[in-house]
């Protein structure tokens, strides 16, 4: 059975997605909280679409951008990627509905970080990048284990957009949540009752390290 | 040396400044709300002058074209709230703005500050004397081209002041680093201050000798 192969393929593309949140994430929610600038607004609003959108309506734009005679996928079937239908896809649909949700997370986190710290740090001779890495984040590190936990218990659990740009190609985009709908649907209901506490016992580790985490976080500072 | 020739405005407060610090300890004394605070975040960098100059030994930190980061400035600053990093031991703090090459070591603002012992700790099981020693090492380890305190002795009690003030005096007298003091205490001006600026609602109202000022 496909039980097990299913289970990897989310947890990997899962990760892979958390992995590359983390850097424009990041960027994303230091910008929000510490610069004014213009288009900030427009910047948040952008950020959040994902969350409040259908996420089959983002899988939609997505598919639109990176089909192979879209934008973005033209560009890149020209360095010889194809995106829609393969992982890729799977990562891409994961990493943008789970973003938001990250960098909402550490924005709050950063926002809850004391700048005279920065400040000081600044004076000290830190500049800018300095600052942030040696201070700003590790004074925010529960908040950003805390938004990459929820960023990939978000991409475990991502159906719309999967299914709009990756579809459900057993061995190549099937992943969980997928499963689970498609096995229902066409009644093998054992595997889809066998994946479903798959899916509930990877997102209570997943939680459980992220207390214990932001627990242990807590005790130190 | 350190010229300030500066207007600061923020919402109603206007803050004026046009002053030559040429003394080893300059004290800026005055109520609060006066601008004292507001004066050293302006030579740090913290803050933005409206308009003019800030020199320090003959570099300009601020003018028309130049207006130079916090990070660039070398300014050592002891805020009144001290701001010892909550994540890092007292020795990771007192390093973190260390510049490569510099003499100052550690162990002799260490020893002259008598921190050696609590290199180790963290910075929350430090007393509130502990805490002002560290955060006087921390900006004397990035080797400053002044020295800038911030109220260091208010938050704490008259016991405990008696026993931090030699540490300041030992560093005005070892160090050859200019001090700008802000206090609205006497005692203070009187042990510590060579020249005295007294600030009131964002003018320099009167300047001199201690005796001169205080009289």
């Amino acid at each position: 059975m496909d039980v097990w192969q299913i289970t990897t393929f989310t947890i990997a593309t899962a990760l892979g997605a958390t992995v590359l949140m983390i850097p424009p994430g990041l960027a994303l929610a230091w910008l929000l909280a510490r610069r004014r600038f213009r288009g900030r607004l427009f910047l948040e609003t952008l950020i959040s679409l994902p969350l409040v959108m259908p996420p089959v309506a983002t899988g939609l734009i997505l598919l639109l951008l990176f089909a192979p005679r879209g934008p973005l996928g033209r560009l890149l079937a020209s360095i010889g990627i194809d995106v829609v239908f393969t992982w890729r896809a799977v990562v891409l649909a994961m990493t943008v509905m789970g973003l938001p949700l990250f960098v909402r997370t550490v924005r709050a986190g950063i926002e809850q970080v004391d700048r005279r710290y920065e400040a000081m740090a600044a004076t000290l001779g830190a500049p800018p990048l300095r600052v942030f890495f040696s201070i700003t984040l590790p004074l925010a590190f529960p908040a950003l284990i805390a938004g990459a936990v929820l960023g990939f218990a978000r991409a475990l659990g991502e159906f719309g957009a999967t299914i709009m740009i990756a579809g459900s190609i057993p061995g190549v985009t099937r992943t969980l949540p997928v499963a689970i709908y498609t096995f229902t649907e066409i009644g093998r209901d054992r595997e889809a009752a066998l994946l479903l506490l798959i899916s509930a016992g990877i997102a209570f580790a997943a939680l459980w390290v992220s207390n214990y985490l932001s627990a242990r976080a807590g005790l130190r500072a | 040396m350190i010229d300030l020739d500066f207007t600061l405005t923020q919402g109603e407060f206007v803050l004026e400044v046009h002053q030559r610090l040429d003394q080893p300890v300059t004290v800026l004394f005055g109520p609060s709300g006066s601008g004292k605070t507001t004066t050293l975040d302006a030579i740090a960098g913290l803050r933005k002058p409206s308009r003019g100059t800030i020199v320090v030994n003959g570099r300009a930190l601020f003018n028309a074209r130049v207006n130079l980061p916090p990070h660039q400035r070398h300014i050592g600053y002891v805020p009144q709230d001290i701001a010892l990093f909550p994540h890092l031991d007292v020795r990771r703090n007192v390093l973190y703005g260390q510049r490569p090459g510099q003499k100052l070591s550690l162990d002799i603002v260490a020893s002259m500050l008598e921190i050696g012992s609590l290199l180790d700790r963290g910075v929350s099981m430090l007393s509130g004397g502990e805490r002002q020693r560290v955060a006087l090492a921390r900006a004397l380890m990035s080797a400053p081209d002044v020295l800038l305190l911030d109220e260091p002795l208010a938050a704490v009690d008259l016991e405990l002041r008696r026993r931090i003030l030699p540490y300041l005096e030992r560093v005005r007298d070892e160090l050859s680093v200019p001090i700008v003091y802000v206090t609205h205490d006497r005692e203070e001006v009187r042990r510590l201050a060579d020249s005295v600026l007294v600030l009131d609602r964002g003018s320099v109202v009167r300047s001199g000798s201690p005796e001169e000022v205080l009289e």
